[in-house]
């Protein structure tokens, strides 16, 4: 491992690489990390986030989160803004998987309560919530109709029955972000999506009973602002994307981009995975708008999957969900581009931000937060591994360095072979459930390869993120009930 | 038998990165699609040839070409939950590109027969080479799982 010799502290959690370590840097790197966590970074990182940092149009600067750590194109925790009007588009700035993210919902009953019943919790909404290869959804569509729904996003699901109103409000961009146009997704996308609405997917995704004890309350205020007002009080938290068809979308315009982006634009990229094209092209366009429908199908599959996590426990508890508080909390996105407007060099400015394994963390106050966050701060939802629990932050009003983004998770410190070659899934199993931790998996090998060893400290990706002002904690969760994907 | 391709570690810590080698362009090609499916599948000997697929496709450059054939396995993992091992493989010259002509059986995910591993969600261009070495071929790719 090495970090760049020329890496310059900024401060105690801010690292900069500046424009003269690479040949076409227009912007210097920064990298958000505690020493320690530095030392941890994978030598990826800093190749790929000093390689975003050549990207025509980008300003600020190329960053990258706490998390970060070898991705491709783009490190996952990258981050990077351009200028709609003389910027690119990559859709490597935003990961196949587009819209992956969390989504985290309440509960008005304590641990005490729903002990005796977690099996049966996790056991039912493993089975009302698919997981794994290639498995298909329990909401059936025409092809027609889903088009319909990754234009719309959110609400039609609430339309259809699957949620509430007060859902759409308490998710990033209601839900659906305008502009998603169905006719610029190939088939291939459709037929890969449209079976797949209510899935979990597989690797890292999952879906989590978690409970907020007393002594991890940071901010008792904040906390109950976001619902969180017992001792031991249990909620519900899960991590997917847009499965089949924001796969498809991304791997079709990297097609596109990589045939128009050195004959057409003139562009050169050191890594294929940048693949880009101007974002007022025809080809970044389209890209946008295939993209936001692929950003809406991600909104509707978890739309669908709290609906399933309600109904089970509105089985299990006798009681309708309203009066089991299921409220939703927020729900937000990692892998994204969206423009934002951000204030670059004292100047008010529209900016297309790529953020790929890196939240919206959008400080108090800010247009685009529901009136119920309004003086809190953006709930900032932070997964982390099955067994070390995962964080409820709130965005803060000195997040502008970084245009309001934080991390998104632990980060993986251990490849999938590695983890796969020291952990043993049935046995990783068993030692959880020892621990108060039940886990039903649709993969042995694929639990392995999520043990908690593999991550990062999501403490550590915490800290680091509150001490450089991108975001400050709330509660920790505790996990106590896991479904795999 | 050991397969003709391996894991390798260090190239993306989240995903799955492989090696195929083979003797020749194909069989390199067969290793890599082996690969594919072997990253879904634990053991790839399960899967029956109940139904098949046959794929014409094209590109400019051979790493390409792998790209594109890797790419309609995991598409077809998805649209029609299907499995395939490419049986029969052929690679030409055409113009200034390749164009490739393959023939895949496989048979519908059964979770009761298929010990299941990773959901590959897209084949990357992140290192991706096919590459002649002294004996052969050898090409890497890194899968997002």
């Amino acid at each position: 491992m090495s970090v760049p010799k020329d890496i310059r502290r900024i401060s105690d959690t801010v690292w900069e690489i500046p424009l003269s370590h690479k040949a076409g840097m227009l912007v210097p790197a920064r990298v958000f990390a505690t020493e320690k966590l530095l030392s941890e970074f994978d030598d990826g990182v800093f190749e790929q986030i000093t390689n975003v940092a050549t990207l025509p149009g980008i300003v600020g600067h190329a960053c990258c989160m706490p998390d970060g750590h070898w991705g491709y194109g783009f490190p996952i925790g990258g981050l990077a803004a351009m200028d709609p009007e003389c910027g690119v588009i990559s859709p490597g700035g935003i990961g196949f998987d587009i819209n992956c993210g969390m989504r985290l919902c309440l509960t008005n009953l304590t641990y005490g309560e729903v002990q005796p019943h977690l099996r049966t919790l996790v056991d039912r909404v493993a089975g009302r919530v698919p997981a794994g290869v290639g498995v298909e959804g329990t909401v059936r569509v025409s092809r027609d109709e889903f088009c319909q729904a990754v234009e719309q996003g959110a609400r039609w699901a609430v339309k259809r029955g699957y949620g509430w109103m007060e859902d759409l409000e308490r998710t990033e961009e209601e839900g659906c972000l305008r502009g998603a146009d169905a006719s610029r997704v190939s088939e291939k996308a459709v037929d890969r999506g449209y079976r797949q609405i209510g899935t979990l997917g597989s690797g890292n995704h999952y879906l989590e009973i978690q409970v907020a004890r007393a002594e991890n309350v940071f901010d008792p205020e904040t906390a109950r602002a976001f619902g969180i007002v017992l001792p031991d009080q249990v909620v519900v938290m899960f991590h997917c994307g847009s499965r089949g068809f924001g796969h498809q979308v991304a791997t079709d315009y990297l097609r596109v981009f990589l045939a128009a982006m050195r004959g057409k634009y003139g562009i050169h990229v050191p890594d294929r995975e940048l693949a880009c094209a101007p974002f007022r092209s025809p080809e970044g366009q389209d890209y946008f708008a295939a993209m936001k429908c692929a950003v809406n199908m991600s909104f509707v599959n978890r739309q669908v999957i709290l609906h399933r996590i309600r109904e089970v426990f509105s089985e299990v508890f006798g009681k309708d969900p309203k009066d089991l508080g299921m409220r939703q909390v927020y729900d937000v996105s990692h892998n994204t581009a969206k423009i934002e407007r951000h204030v670059l060099e004292g100047k008010p400015r529209e900016l297309l931000v790529h953020r790929k394994g890196a939240t919206r963390a959008f400080g108090p106050g800010m247009p685009g937060l529901p009136d119920i966050y309004r003086k809190t701060g953006q709930p900032v939802i932070l997964g982390g591994s099955m067994e070390t629990g995962s964080y409820l932050l709130a965005g803060v009003d000195t997040g502008d360095s970084t245009f309001f983004t934080t991390a998104h998770g632990s980060g993986r410190a251990m490849s999938r072979t590695a983890a796969r070659k020291r952990y043993r899934g049935r046995q990783l199993q068993e030692q959880l459930e020892q621990r108060g931790i039940y886990v039903r998996t649709a993969s042995w090998s694929g639990l392995a390869e999520e043990a908690g060893g593999a991550y990062k400290s999501i403490d550590d990706v915490v800290e680091a993120t509150e001490h450089a002002g991108l975001s400050r904690r709330v509660v920790r969760l505790l996990p106590v009930g896991n479904v795999k994907g | 038998m050991t397969p003709p391709y391996r894991y390798l570690e260090g190239i993306a810590t989240a995903d799955v990165a492989f090696e195929a080698r083979g003797a020749t362009k194909e069989e390199t090609f067969l290793a890599a699609a082996d690969a594919t499916l072997n990253t879904m599948v634990e053991d790839i000997g399960t899967v029956a040839p109940r139904e098949g697929r046959v794929f014409s496709l094209a590109a400019d450059s051979l790493d390409l070409l792998l790209f594109e054939l890797l790419q309609e396995l995991v598409y077809h993992k998805d649209a029609g939950r299907l499995l395939l091992r490419i049986r029969d493989l052929r690679i030409e010259e055409a113009g200034s590109g390749y164009r490739l002509h393959a023939e895949a059986t496989g048979e519908t995910i059964d979770s009761g027969k298929h010990a299941l591993l990773a959901d590959v969600k897209a084949v990357t261009l992140h290192r991706l080479v096919v590459e002649r070495t002294p004996d052969g071929w050898r090409a890497v790719v890194v899968l997002d799982v």
